[in-house]
Order: C-alpha cells, then sequence, then structure tokens
C-alpha cells in the first residue's frame, strides 16, 4: 500500500543534507512550504543553494533561511529582501538571476528529462552575455554569472537554458490524498507544480489530508508520481495582509 | 544633446493617472493583457464599460479583478507584486510554467510595462540600476513574447532628462520591443524600428515634445 503521509516533519525531512540543493513552491508568501522551510532551519541544515521565485519580504520562509546564514546561492528572479542584498554584496551569498519565466522552464524541463531549451527570454541582456554579477567580494564583483549559448532561430536570438533537476523539491499544497495526488488553491499553485517536479526528492506540506479517491483523477493538479513525503503544514498565523504584503518595485 | 535647459520651462502635460487613462483608451474590448507596477497598474481604473479585457497575472491568474474589499483578502490570491485581489466570472489559474507559456507563446495581446529608458528603436530598460538591488521578475518574458508592448512613463526624469534616447545607457531588458510610449507629453509607435510621435498631450506642442526628447522621432501625427 502506498501511504506518502509522514507524521513527523522533521523525522521525515532529516534526509535532507547541508549543502543540497532545493527547488522551492510558492510566489511571495503565497503558497510558500513554511513548515519544511522552518524544520530545515531546525535540523541546523547549511550551505543550501535555494531556487525559488523570491526570498520574500521578511524573516520567514526563505527570509529565515537565509538571515540565519543557511544560504550558500540563491537562483531566483525576484529576491526583493534588503538583507538578502546586503549578504549578497557582502559577498556572504551568490545570486544567480534569471527571468521569471525561465526559471519556471527550467524547473519544468529538469523534472521532464529535457536537459536544456531556447528561449528568447534575455537574450543579448546582461543575464545571458555573461556580466552580471554572481557574488561580490568587500562588495567588488568577485564573479559573474557564465555567459550563456545563444543561436538565431527563425531569426530571433535564443538562450539556450538548462534544465534544473534540484536534489530536493519543496512544494505547498491545499490537499494530498495518500498517493501524494496534490491540489492547490487559487494562486498559490504558482511555483509549486514545478518545484516538485524538479526535485529528486520532493516533499509537500499540505492544509488536508484526505482520502484516496477524494480528490477525483479529473480534479488531481500534480500527480502523486511527483511527490515522495506528505506533512502536514503549520496552523497558518493570523495574517493582517494589507500591513504585511510585500511593497513590489518597478 | 541637451534638453535640460529647455526643459526648465514649465509644460504640463497630463498626470500619471492620465497617462494611464489615456492608455486604457487604447486597449480593445476582448484583449488579453498584462500590468507591470507603477502607473500601469492604474490602468483598470480607467477601462470603458463597453469592453471586456482580461488581466493576466505572472503568478496564474487570467481574469484577476480589482482588491477584493478589506477584510475579504485571501492569503491564496494575489497578484503579481503580492497584493490581495479577487477574480473575475469565468477567471483561470495556471501554474507559473503555464503563466509563461501563456507569455512567451504569444498569447497576450499587450503588455503594459514602466520604463528607466525607451530607445529610438524600441529597446526597453526597466529591470535594474547598477549598484542598486537587482531583480527582474517576469519583465524579460513579457517583452520578449508580447506581440504589443506599451511602455507609460514620464517623459523627463526627476533631472528632467529625456527617458526616451538614442541608445539606452541602463541595462537592457528587452532589444526593438517596444511598440508604443504613453507619456505625460506625448503619445509615440515604434513601427519597423522608427519612432514615431502619434499625438501631443492637450496643451503641449510638437515643439514642447521636440524640446523634451532626447531620441530621435519623425513627426506622423494622427489628424
Amino acid at each position: 500500500m502506498i501511504n506518502k503521509f509522514r507524521p513527523d516533519v522533521m523525522e521525515s525531512l532529516d534526509v535532507v543534507w547541508s549543502g543540497a540543493s532545493i527547488a522551492i513552491g510558492g510566489f511571495g508568501s503565497s503558497g510558500r512550504p513554511d513548515a519544511l522551510l522552518n524544520a530545515l532551519c531546525d535540523l541546523d541544515r547549511r550551505d543550501l543553494h535555494v531556487i525559488v521565485n523570491n526570498v520574500g519580504h521578511d524573516f520567514t520562509g526563505v527570509g529565515r533561511l537565509v538571515m540565519e546564514g543557511r544560504v550558500r546561492r540563491v537562483t531566483a528572479s525576484f529576491p526583493i529582501l534588503q538583507e538578502f542584498y546586503d549578504a549578497y554584496f557582502a559577498g556572504k551569498i551568490e545570486l544567480e538571476l534569471i527571468p521569471q519565466g525561465t526559471l519556471a522552464e527550467r524547473l519544468r524541463a529538469g523534472g521532464s528529462g529535457i536537459a536544456a531549451f531556447f528561449t528568447p527570454s534575455g537574450a543579448g541582456t546582461m543575464l545571458a552575455d555573461g556580466s552580471f554579477p554572481l557574488s561580490y567580494r568587500d562588495h567588488e564583483v568577485a564573479t559573474r554569472l557564465s555567459a550563456k549559448e545563444t543561436r538565431e532561430i527563425n531569426g530571433r536570438p535564443h538562450v539556450l537554458e538548462q534544465g534544473i533537476i534540484a536534489d530536493f523539491g519543496f512544494a505547498k499544497a491545499q490537499k494530498a490524498d495518500p498517493k501524494g495526488n496534490l491540489r492547490f488553491h487559487l494562486s498559490a499553485r504558482n511555483f509549486n507544480p514545478v518545484a516538485a517536479m524538479s526535485g529528486r526528492t520532493t516533499f509537500a506540506e499540505v492544509e488536508q489530508l484526505v482520502e484516496a479517491g477524494d480528490i477525483g483523477p479529473d480534479d488531481v493538479h500534480l500527480a502523486g508520481v511527483f511527490v515522495d513525503h506528505v506533512v502536514m503544514t503549520a496552523a497558518p498565523e493570523p495574517a493582517n495582509l494589507s500591513g504585511t504584503m510585500e511593497k513590489s518595485v518597478l | 544633446m541637451t534638453v535640460n535647459a529647455v526643459a526648465a520651462a514649465t509644460v504640463i502635460g497630463r498626470s500619471r493617472d492620465d497617462i494611464a487613462r489615456r492608455l486604457a483608451e487604447d486597449l480593445v474590448d476582448g484583449y488579453t493583457v498584462n500590468l507591470g507596477v507603477g502607473i500601469p497598474l492604474a490602468v483598470p481604473n480607467f477601462l470603458p464599460d463597453d469592453r471586456e479585457i482580461s488581466l493576466h497575472a505572472e503568478n496564474g491568474i487570467l481574469g484577476m479583478g480589482p482588491h477584493p474589499g478589506f477584510g475579504l483578502e485571501d492569503p491564496d490570491l494575489t497578484d503579481a507584486g503580492k497584493q490581495p485581489v479577487s477574480l473575475k466570472v469565468g477567471a483561470a489559474i495556471v501554474d507559473s510554467a503555464t503563466s509563461f507559456a501563456i507569455v512567451r507563446g504569444g498569447h497576450l495581446d499587450v503588455t503594459v510595462l514602466g520604463a528607466l529608458q525607451v530607445s529610438e528603436v524600441g529597446d526597453l530598460s526597466n529591470w535594474y540600476v547598477p549598484g542598486r538591488n537587482p531583480a527582474v521578475g517576469g519583465a524579460m518574458d513579457l517583452v520578449a513574447g508580447t506581440p504589443e508592448v506599451w511602455v507609460c512613463m514620464e517623459h523627463v526624469d526627476r533631472k528632467g532628462i529625456s527617458k526616451l534616447v538614442p541608445q539606452c545607457t541602463f541595462p537592457v531588458t528587452g532589444f526593438r520591443v517596444v511598440t508604443r510610449i504613453y507619456t505625460d507629453l506625448a503619445v509615440f509607435y515604434v513601427v519597423d524600428g522608427r519612432l514615431l510621435l502619434k499625438e501631443c498631450a492637450p496643451g503641449v506642442s510638437p515643439a514642447d515634445v521636440r524640446n523634451r526628447t532626447a531620441a530621435a522621432y519623425t513627426e506622423d501625427l494622427f489628424l
């Protein structure tokens, strides 16, 4: 019998090693797997490579990992947290900045056996020509993102982007059944399906555990074959949305 | 070309809201549109009632509606700026990979963005000021994939320097991607790599625009 429910988050997550790469779902705090991220901190894992769209706007979630100095590299499109940038310019964290659509597709491709793909996004820009600062040392550029292969296809320049296979995938969903089939809620879906696909081993934290069959086959958003372990999310903290939501910039 | 000295003489064109209002007039019934942050966020306030315009958000919403009202916010329903939103009847939710398949695949009609600079051939700079905190989000995908890229921006920056330039000096988001520019002073089209002045704002003369524009362009005003 397949039963992917794991009663203890910490015990379940113990297989994640320091130094691992982790693809993480969520868009800001929406759909972010906070119980898994908190457990990672509580297990004292370090030297992590996190692949995630946003670092977040405060010291929860990925922000907590960053603030506790547990992150070696961030692959992201929109990091935003000031303390993250402070760590980046101080040479404590590398930033692999990539367009948001490229990030989503690299995760999807990695989980789908597509080694690489050509996209027009970013062609000819600093994110493709080898000039973007990957890391700093004492506020001077130390290393730069590698130049990406560019090819003209149908008369337009395209950039070769590699699929991402992460050591682990972290997803947050609304519901899971014992097979690991997931159902998401509204825009909290965002990067979660592709983060789950990208992980060699994937954890999903969910608000509800349901019986097999409770999510109809046509209603499964992500098939359980992409998910290895299912844990319960922590009870949500009462949120003052208008007060805490991230300020966006141009 | 120095425009500072000339720009000192006061010309009052459209307000930021009026730029958004002017752009909204040009959205066609049935369009699917992505709106960036800044002036573009005001566009929904000015959509004519007789046209149905669907809004796309990068985090996977098609058919996005306004803020749901205080007390009705749902943390699982936010826009790309992480602000609470609602859904229109008939809305759809997709994951991030599909959301950008919509973008890169050319399935949006218009992307509306702010800009630091637009060049005379339609290059756009809007993602990064070197030395400041870098973040790109979906801007490079949006301009690469959407057939119509409309910029709304102030015509000159805070120092009075033209944001329409011969060549972008800030890092570029996409090359030859902008198709229209709506500013406080004027409306420009980019056609076949050439910048065309199509319209001056009320109370603004073609000479006022000329004096505040560093980019080369051709006057091709609507009659």
